[in-house]
C-alpha cells in the first residue's frame, strides 16, 4: 500500500464541534486530536452521532459550532487538499448489482484519480481476485463488505474514516482488515473507526458516545 | 450558536418599524381605495372595468418585486448562510405568491368584459403565470424534506437558478406570443396614462408595499420566535451529551 | 479527466445493462404521441398542425419520466458520497451524469421523433428541421431535469416535485423548438429558433453545473 509519509507526522484534530441534525442536537463541545500513525475508535448506541462525526470529519457535513483542523489549519481553508486526504467507508458498500467486483472497484479507483494497476492490487490485497469477475448482486454480505474494503487498499489516502467496517465481516476476513489497518498507521496514516467489536489494532484513544446520555 | 443566536437587533428594528408600516398600510389603502374606485374618472373605452387596473398593476409589480428579494435574500443565504436571509426567504414566498395569484385573478377578471373570455395567452399573462410556477416549486421545494435547513437551501439555489431563467422565459414567452398574435386585442396593461389614474395607481402601489414590509415582519418574527421555542426544546429536553475522547 | 470519463462511461455502461429504463422513455413518447389522433381527431391536416407541439411536448414529459433515477441510486448506495469525496470537480461530474442522461435516454428520442412525425402526419420537409432542433434541445432538457434530480434529491415524493420544478425553466426550449419546425414550414428560415436553441444550450450548461453542483453538496447535509 502507497500510503505516503508525511514528515512531520500529520494532525487532525477537533475543537468544540457540535452536530445538529434534523433539528436535534446530536452532540456538541466535541474535541479531539489524533496524529499519524494512530488509530480512533468510536463507540455508542445507534444515533448516538458516530456517523455524523465521521461525515463531519470527511468535511461531508458542516459542524453547526466548531473548527476541525488539519496540521493545525481548518480544513475549510482547503477543501480540495482535504478530499485528497481522505478515504471514507460509509455503512452502505457503494456497489452496483450488474458490475463485476473489478468494475465496482476500477470504477472507485478511477474517480479517486488512481490507475487499474492500483484496483487489481486492491483486489489481491482483499483476496478478492478469484471473485473479480462476478456480478455484485451475486456476491454475500461479507464479500461485498470485503470488496468495499478495497477501495480502502486502493487508494493513497491518509486518513481512514470508516463506519462499521467490519459488518458482515468473517474472522478471517476482520484479520485481514486488521493487517490493512496495521500497514496503512505504521506508514503513518490514521484512522478514525466506528465499531461494535474490538478493533484488530490498537487503538490510540476511544471516544464514547453513549457515556454522557 | 448563531442559528440559536436571539437576534435582537431584528427585534428591536422590526420593533420600531412595525407601527410605521401598519398605520401606513391602512392609510395608504384608505387613500389608494378611495381614489380608484370613487374618485378616478372611468376609462372612455374600458368604462369602470379600468378600475382593477389600480389592483391588477401593483400585483403585477409587487410579484416581480417579492421574486428579486426572494432570490436576493436566497444568495445571502447561500454564500454566508446567515440565519435572518434563510428566514427572510422563506418568509416572503407565500406572500409573493399571493400577489402574483392576485395578478392572475384580476387579470382574468379583467378578461371577461374585455375580450370575452376568462383567459387569453396574452404575453404579460403568461410570464406572470410562469413565475406563479417558480413561486410554487419553490415552496413546495422548501418544504419537501424531513430536515428545514435542507428545504432552505435546496429551494435557496431554485430561486437563483430560477431568477437567471426568468429574463429567457419572459423573452421566449414575448417572442411566442408574437408568433401566435390573434387579431388585435387591447391589451392587458396600464392604458396610456392620464394623470387622474396615475395618482391613484402609484398611492395603491405604495399601499401593496407597505404591507407587503408589515406582513413581512410580522413573518419574520413568528419565524425567529418559532426557532427560539424548537432551540429551547431541544436543548433542555434532549441534554445533548458531549462526547469526549479517553486515550 | 479520468474521473470524469469514469462517471460517464459507468453510467452509459449501466443503462447498456439495464435499457428498460430508456425504452420505458421511448415507449411513453411514442404511444403518447400516438395518443392525440383519438384525442382530437384524425384529419391530416389538423394533426400536420398540432404535430410539432406535440412531439416536443411529450417528448420532454418522456424525458421528465427519468429523472428520478438520475442521482436517486447513487445516493442510496451510498456512491454519491464517493464522488462527493472525489478530488475532481464537481461540477464537471454533474455534466458528465447530463451527458450520460442525454446520451441514454434524449439520443434515443430524437431516434424515435421520425416515427412519431409520420404518424402524426408531418410534412416531410419538417423533420430535417425538427431532428435539428431535437438535437439542439434536448441537452438542455436533460441540463434542466439534471438541476432538479438534484435539488429533489431524498425529498418527500421527489418525482411528483420535479416537475412543477423544471416546467417554467422547460418553456423556452419548447417555444423555441416548436417556432423551427413551424418556421421551416412556412417556407421560412429556422435559422434564428435554432440560434436560439443553441444559445440557450450554452447558457444552460454552467448554470447547471454549479447549481446541480451546489445541490449535490447541500444534499449531503
Amino acid at each position: 500500500m502507497a500510503t505516503p509519509m508525511t514528515p512531520p507526522r500529520a494532525t487532525l484534530s477537533a475543537r468544540g464541534l457540535a452536530c445538529l441534525r434534523g433539528g436535534r442536537l446530536v452532540f456538541r463541545g466535541l474535541d479531539l486530536d489524533l496524529a499519524g500513525g494512530e488509530a480512533l475508535t468510536l463507540r455508542g448506541p445507534n444515533g448516538s452521532g458516530k456517523s455524523s462525526l465521521l461525515r463531519l470529519l470527511a468535511g461531508l457535513l458542516r459542524p453547526s459550532e466548531g473548527q476541525i483542523l488539519w496540521n493545525g489549519a481548518t480544513i475549510d481553508a482547503d477543501r480540495d487538499a482535504h478530499r485528497a486526504r481522505v478515504a471514507y467507508l460509509g455503512m452502505a458498500d457503494a456497489l452496483k448489482p450488474s458490475f463485476t467486483v473489478a468494475e465496482n472497484i476500477a470504477f472507485h479507483a478511477a474517480i479517486r484519480g488512481a490507475g487499474e494497476a492500483a484496483a487489481r492490487q486492491a483486489l489481491t490485497v482483499v483476496g478478492l481476485a478469484p471473485l473479480a469477475d462476478m456480478p455484485a448482486r451475486r456476491l454475500s454480505q461479507g464479500q461485498r463488505r470485503r470488496t468495499a474494503l478495497a477501495r480502502l487498499a486502493a487508494s493513497d489516502a491518509t486518513l481512514w474514516l470508516l463506519d462499521e467496517p467490519t459488518l458482515a465481516l468473517d474472522d478471517a476476513a476482520i484479520a485481514m482488515l486488521g493487517r490493512m489497518l496495521g500497514v496503512h498507521l505504521q506508514t503513518g496514516g490514521m484512522a478514525v473507526v466506528a465499531t461494535h467489536v474490538d478493533l484488530p489494532v490498537a487503538s490510540a484513544g476511544t471516544i464514547d458516545f453513549g457515556a454522557a446520555r | 450558536m448563531q442559528r440559536f443566536a436571539n437576534p435582537l437587533r431584528f427585534k428591536r428594528l422590526s420593533g420600531a418599524l412595525l407601527p410605521w408600516t401598519s398605520t401606513a398600510t391602512l392609510a395608504l389603502f384608505a387613500a389608494g381605495l378611495w381614489l380608484a374606485l370613487a374618485a378616478s374618472p372611468r376609462d372612455y373605452q374600458q368604462g369602470e372595468t379600468v378600475r382593477i387596473m389600480y389592483v391588477h398593476v401593483p400585483a403585477a409589480w409587487m410579484a416581480m418585486f417579492v421574486y428579486a428579494n426572494l432570490a436576493i435574500a436566497s444568495a445571502v443565504a447561500l454564500v454566508w448562510r446567515h440565519p435572518l436571509a434563510e428566514i427572510a426567504a422563506r418568509a416572503m414566498a407565500p406572500v409573493g405568491a399571493c400577489f402574483t395569484a392576485l395578478c392572475l385573478v384580476t387579470g382574468s377578471l379583467w378578461g371577461k368584459p374585455m375580450w370575452g373570455t376568462w383567459w387569453v395567452w396574452d404575453a404579460r399573462l403568461t410570464s406572470v403565470l410562469l413565475l406563479f410556477f417558480l413561486y410554487l416549486g419553490y415552496m413546495a421545494l422548501a418544504n419537501a424534506f424531513e430536515d428545514e435547513a435542507r428545504g432552505t437551501r435546496a429551494a435557496s439555489i431554485l430561486a437563483l437558478v430560477g431568477a437567471v431563467n426568468l429574463p429567457v422565459i419572459k423573452f421566449s414567452v414575448d417572442w411566442w406570443n408574437t408568433l401566435h398574435q390573434p387579431a388585435s386585442v387591447s391589451r392587458l396593461d396600464a392604458p396610456a396614462i392620464h394623470p387622474a389614474m396615475l395618482t391613484p395607481l402609484l398611492v395603491m402601489a405604495l399601499a401593496f408595499m407597505a404591507y407587503f414590509a408589515t406582513v413581512l415582519l410580522w413573518r419574520i418574527e413568528a419565524a425567529l420566535a418559532e426557532r427560539r421555542v424548537a432551540a429551547r426544546r431541544m436543548l433542555t429536553e434532549a441534554g445533548p451529551s458531549s462526547p469526549a475522547l479517553r486515550r | 479527466m479520468t474521473a470524469i470519463r469514469a462517471v460517464l462511461m459507468r453510467d452509459l455502461r449501466l443503462a447498456w445493462r439495464s435499457p428498460q429504463e430508456s425504452l420505458t422513455v421511448i415507449g411513453f413518447f411514442v404511444l403518447a404521441a400516438l395518443l392525440f389522433p383519438f384525442g382530437v381527431g384524425p384529419e391530416p391536416q389538423l394533426l400536420a398542425r398540432i404535430a410539432s407541439g406535440v412531439i416536443w411536448t411529450m417528448a420532454l414529459l418522456a424525458a421528465l419520466l427519468s429523472f428520478e433515477r438520475l442521482f436517486q441510486f447513487d445516493h442510496e448506495d451510498g456512491t454519491l458520497d464517493l464522488i462527493l469525496l472525489a478530488p475532481a470537480p464537481l461540477e464537471t461530474t454533474v455534466l458528465a451524469k447530463c451527458l450520460a442522461h442525454w446520451l441514454t435516454t434524449g439520443v434515443p428520442l430524437i431516434a424515435a421523433s421520425p416515427v412519431a412525425a409520420i404518424m402524426l402526419n408531418l410534412p416531410t420537409d419538417g423533420i430535417p428541421v425538427l431532428l435539428a432542433a431535437l438535437l439542439l434541445g434536448t441537452p438542455s432538457l436533460s441540463l434542466i431535469g439534471g438541476i432538479g434530480a438534484a435539488l429533489t434529491l431524498g425529498a418527500r415524493r421527489g418525482g411528483v416535485l420535479l416537475p412543477i420544478l423544471v416546467m417554467p425553466l422547460y418553456v423556452p426550449v419548447i417555444v423555441f423548438g416548436v417556432a423551427a419546425v413551424e418556421a421551416s414550414l412556412a417556407g421560412l428560415t429556422a435559422r434564428p429558433h435554432l440560434l436560439l436553441l443553441a444559445a440557450i444550450l450554452a447558457g444552460t450548461i454552467p448554470v447547471a453545473a454549479i447549481a446541480g453542483a451546489a445541490a449535490l453538496r447541500q444534499s449531503a447535509e
